[in-house]
């Protein structure tokens, strides 16, 4: 939305060190890249659709960050904003996503056949194994910054292409608007339902505006594969089931979002994709393949090794508790997922979970037997 | 209606794609090129207002009952002189369907032209709010002059405090919910500028919210002065708290009796208060402050928002004409047991909160008492009812401790004809 978008003519009126912001408190991508020449330089562009530098930029002036965790500070309004404020975007890809050069291709590969194994993740420790990613809907701006004509658009679109979904794949949408008392319970217990936003990061992007309109969650029957719709992107896509065989989960996420994307195209429209940053999403740090691919684990004794850390760098994995992002470990039950989003392909990062977690489970059986784990220390990935 | 047909011009800065759904959806397409007006003007086409109107049939507040689709479709498209838009008025009201008991304004101006261009919605907003108040055909009276108030001292026994609040707004800048950075700190340089020439005792400082110090921060507080940055969804939808807390400040006389919130909720809160039962002085003092800053700003070439037909321009029509709220704390443990309390706020045009402010509890048998109103009564009569209320209200506490019977005042008058 447009809060500064419709002012910005106006703004010019006023110098460009007048209207910089105050980024002395700030700790986040935006505020590290963009200088009072950066601002002066692109303060007066605009993409087709209207949306400014200052639209990009409003929730990380608005959140400083944390002294720790490093935010992106900055989002997209639409596909073009990625060209339109390449000045900023670029530094801000590349510090975020590992030294990503702006001439680097990214490589997009959905082919379940190339995953090696995948199959065999030991169920006694790997309770569960989910792969998501997100699609934007080319045409369409994004949620930060769409219009509830477009939100209703994209919904339609959205229902009208699943709902020809067949098989195991076959299932139904539940607008968040319409939902029944007994549905929205179904939901929540099957932990699929998702909420207003209320982090501050989201809500100062504008990306809740008219709440709940345009919303919804769709998932097959077999509760494996799950659609959101218009939350922090137009497409949020989810494969999931319990147990290990993340192979099989990988291949019903690859099945489903090429059918998805086929379903899209007879109906003329076509996901927002490019050479160089792969799958466009609203947020930078979800470019490339969007994807993380994750299983929650039982690692006790490991995660209390005192090179449990480094042993997680080196494999390019992350841990989250099991309530997601910022949620703590319960009962020694870790999410363990891929650090990396671009400049690796669908395949790629999948394939380092499953490796990497095999040997995780490895580590922990070794370690449950009073054994050492030295010889099993792996080197850094790149 | 759907088109059937698709087009796909393969060069990378013109793509036109147009597509149709099925039956029931709308075509939808997005012209990417450089020229942005044209994309604007396609968009405008496949995306009617009827597509865009939203939803508000779960909404209680004051936009959703006056916003129909004829009135959308008429001002969607209209910007103010600032390229404020009728969307960006009720965002917050969409955002926040309201109360079963309360009724929320819903909307909120980006400048002194929203009232004008979005006069169709905001007038039936304005005449739900302010008690039929019709912009069209009425004139708001202001008058400031402290003098003809009488009877302005309460029985300090009753009273533990007196308190006038307004809000004022520096003609020729966005309001807070559209200003940039720079129209903001610009509010805040003229303010804090106009504030630096007050003096004796309404000589003060200026505390910006982003340079206090520790100490000075919890002398604030303990003084109950401090403003946070906004919570509540009504004001965040509003987009008021952007840039937190970049030219956001506090200024208060050295005598701690007049204080001054800069960019907060409106370009300027301005407060007189003190202990005790001396409204009278309250609302001296504040009259003369106000005249004062709004002298020192002249001498600059700027001035206050203001226009006949709605009084004092604020950001919430809710603070439309005087923006005053006048009111006491006031201990009535008898009166607030009796039944006919509410009934007697009512006659009297007062309204009653916690001591905490605006939706909280009273503690114990202290009321925050003041008047409902804003426009449509000047801030004399204002302040007038007010002390006239709370001297019935303590009239009424004492006949009931001495066991005697009180009487429900007949209703006071609406707007002078």
């Amino acid at each position: 939305m447009p809060f500064g978008n419709t002012h910005n003519k106006l703004k010019l009126n006023y110098p460009a060190e007048e209207e910089y912001p105050d980024l002395s408190q700030h700790n986040n991508h935006m505020a590290k890249v963009l200088t009072p020449e950066m601002y002066a330089k692109l303060r007066d562009k605009e993409t087709s659709s209207g949306f400014t530098l200052d639209d990009v930029i409003q929730t990380g002036v608005d959140n400083p960050g944390h002294p720790f965790i490093m935010t992106v500070g900055c989002v997209a309004g639409d596909e073009e904003t990625y060209e339109v404020f390449k000045d900023l975007l670029d530094p801000v890809i590349e510090d975020r996503h590992g030294g990503y050069k702006p001439s680097d291709k990214h490589k997009t590969d959905l082919n379940p056949e190339n995953l090696k194994g995948g199959d065999d993740l030991d169920p006694k420790y790997v309770l569960s194994s989910r792969v998501r990613t997100g699609r934007s809907i080319r045409g369409f701006c994004l949620p930060p910054h769409c219009s509830r004509g477009e939100r209703r658009a994209i919904e339609n679109l959205s229902i009208e292409s699943l709902d020809a979904l067949e098989g195991d794949l076959k299932g139904k949408y539940y607008a968040l608007k319409n939902m029944l008392e007994e549905e929205q319970q179904q939901l929540i217990d099957d932990h699929f339902l998702f909420d207003k936003p209320v982090s501050p990061l989201l809500l100062a992007s504008g990306m809740a505006r008219d709440w709940p309109d345009g919303r919804g969650i769709w998932h097959n029957d077999n509760k494996t594969f799950l659609v959101w719709v218009n939350e922090e992107d137009h497409l949020r896509v989810i494969s999931m089931q319990t147990g290990g065989n993340m192979r099989e989960v990988f291949n019903r996420f690859c099945t489903g979002l090429a059918k998805i994307e086929a379903l899209f195209k007879e109906r003329s429209h076509e996901f927002m994709w490019n050479e160089h940053l792969g799958y466009v999403l609203t947020c930078p740090s979800n470019l490339g393949t969007g994807l993380r691919a994750g299983v929650h684990v039982k690692l006790p004794n490991l995660s209390k090794h005192d090179k449990f850390g480094k042993i997680l760098k080196n494999l390019r994995l992350q841990k989250r508790g099991t309530g997601g992002v910022d949620t703590a470990a319960v009962g020694g039950v870790f999410d363990i997922s891929n650090a990396d989003r671009l400049g690796f392909s669908e395949v790629e990062l999948v394939q380092m979970v499953v490796d990497g977690v095999k040997l995780l489970v490895d580590m922990e059986k070794r370690l449950e037997g009073g054994d050492s784990i030295d010889d099993l220390m792996p080197e850094q990935k790149q | 209606m759907a088109n059937t047909f698709r087009r796909l011009i393969s060069s990378r800065s013109t793509a036109v794609l147009l597509a149709s759904l099925g039956a029931g959806t709308m075509a939808t397409g997005f012209l990417l090129s450089e020229n942005g007006s044209l994309a604007a003007e396609m968009k405008k086409k496949l995306y009617p207002p009827s597509s865009d109107f939203p939803d508000l049939r779960k909404h209680n507040n004051c936009m959703a009952s006056a916003l129909t689709p004829a009135i959308y479709a008429r001002l969607r498209d209209k910007l103010t002189p600032n390229n404020w838009t009728l969307d960006q008025c009720i965002q917050t009201g969409v955002d926040n369907p309201g109360h079963p008991f309360i009724k929320t304004v819903g909307c909120v101006a980006g400048d002194e032209e929203s009232y004008e261009v979005f006069a169709d919605l905001f007038d039936p907003v304005i005449k739900d709010r302010h008690n039929g108040y019709d912009p069209k055909t009425m004139t708001h009276p202001t008058d400031l002059d402290a003098s003809k108030l009488t009877n302005g001292m309460f029985d300090d026994n009753y009273v533990l405090s007196s308190r006038v609040r307004t809000g004022r707004s520096i003609r020729g800048l966005s309001l807070p919910p559209a200003c940039s950075r720079a129209e903001r700190r610009e509010v805040e340089r003229v303010v804090v500028m106009a504030l630096a020439g007050l003096k004796d005792d309404l000589s003060g400082r200026y505390y910006s919210l982003g340079e206090m110090t520790e100490k000075e921060q919890q002398q604030l507080i303990d003084d109950h002065f401090l403003f946070d940055k906004p919570v509540s969804p009504l004001l965040t939808c509003a987009f008021m708290a952007r840039d937190w807390p970049d030219a956001r400040g506090i200024w208060h006389n050295n005598e701690k009796t007049f204080l001054i919130w800069v960019n907060e909720e409106d370009h300027t809160r301005v407060i007189s208060m003190e202990k005790g039962g001396n409204m009278k002085r309250v609302f001296e003092r504040f009259c003369r402050g106000l005249k004062q800053v709004e002298h020192l700003i002249q001498e600059r070439g700027w001035e206050f928002m203001w226009n006949e037909r709605l009084g004092y321009v604020l950001t919430c029509p809710s603070n439309l004409g005087t923006g005053l709220r006048a009111g006491v704390h006031v201990r009535l443990p008898n009166l607030s047991k009796d039944p006919r309390f509410s009934k007697i706020l009512d006659n009297l045009r007062l309204q009653k909160r916690g001591t905490g402010g605006v939706d909280t509890a009273a503690t114990g048998d202290t009321f925050d008492i003041s008047n409902n109103d804003r426009l449509g009564k000047s801030e004399v009569e204002l302040v007038q009812l007010l002390v006239d209320g709370v001297h019935y209200l303590i009239d009424c506490e004492k006949k009931l401790e001495k066991g005697q019977d009180i009487k429900v005042p007949a209703p006071v008058t609406q707007f002078k004809k």
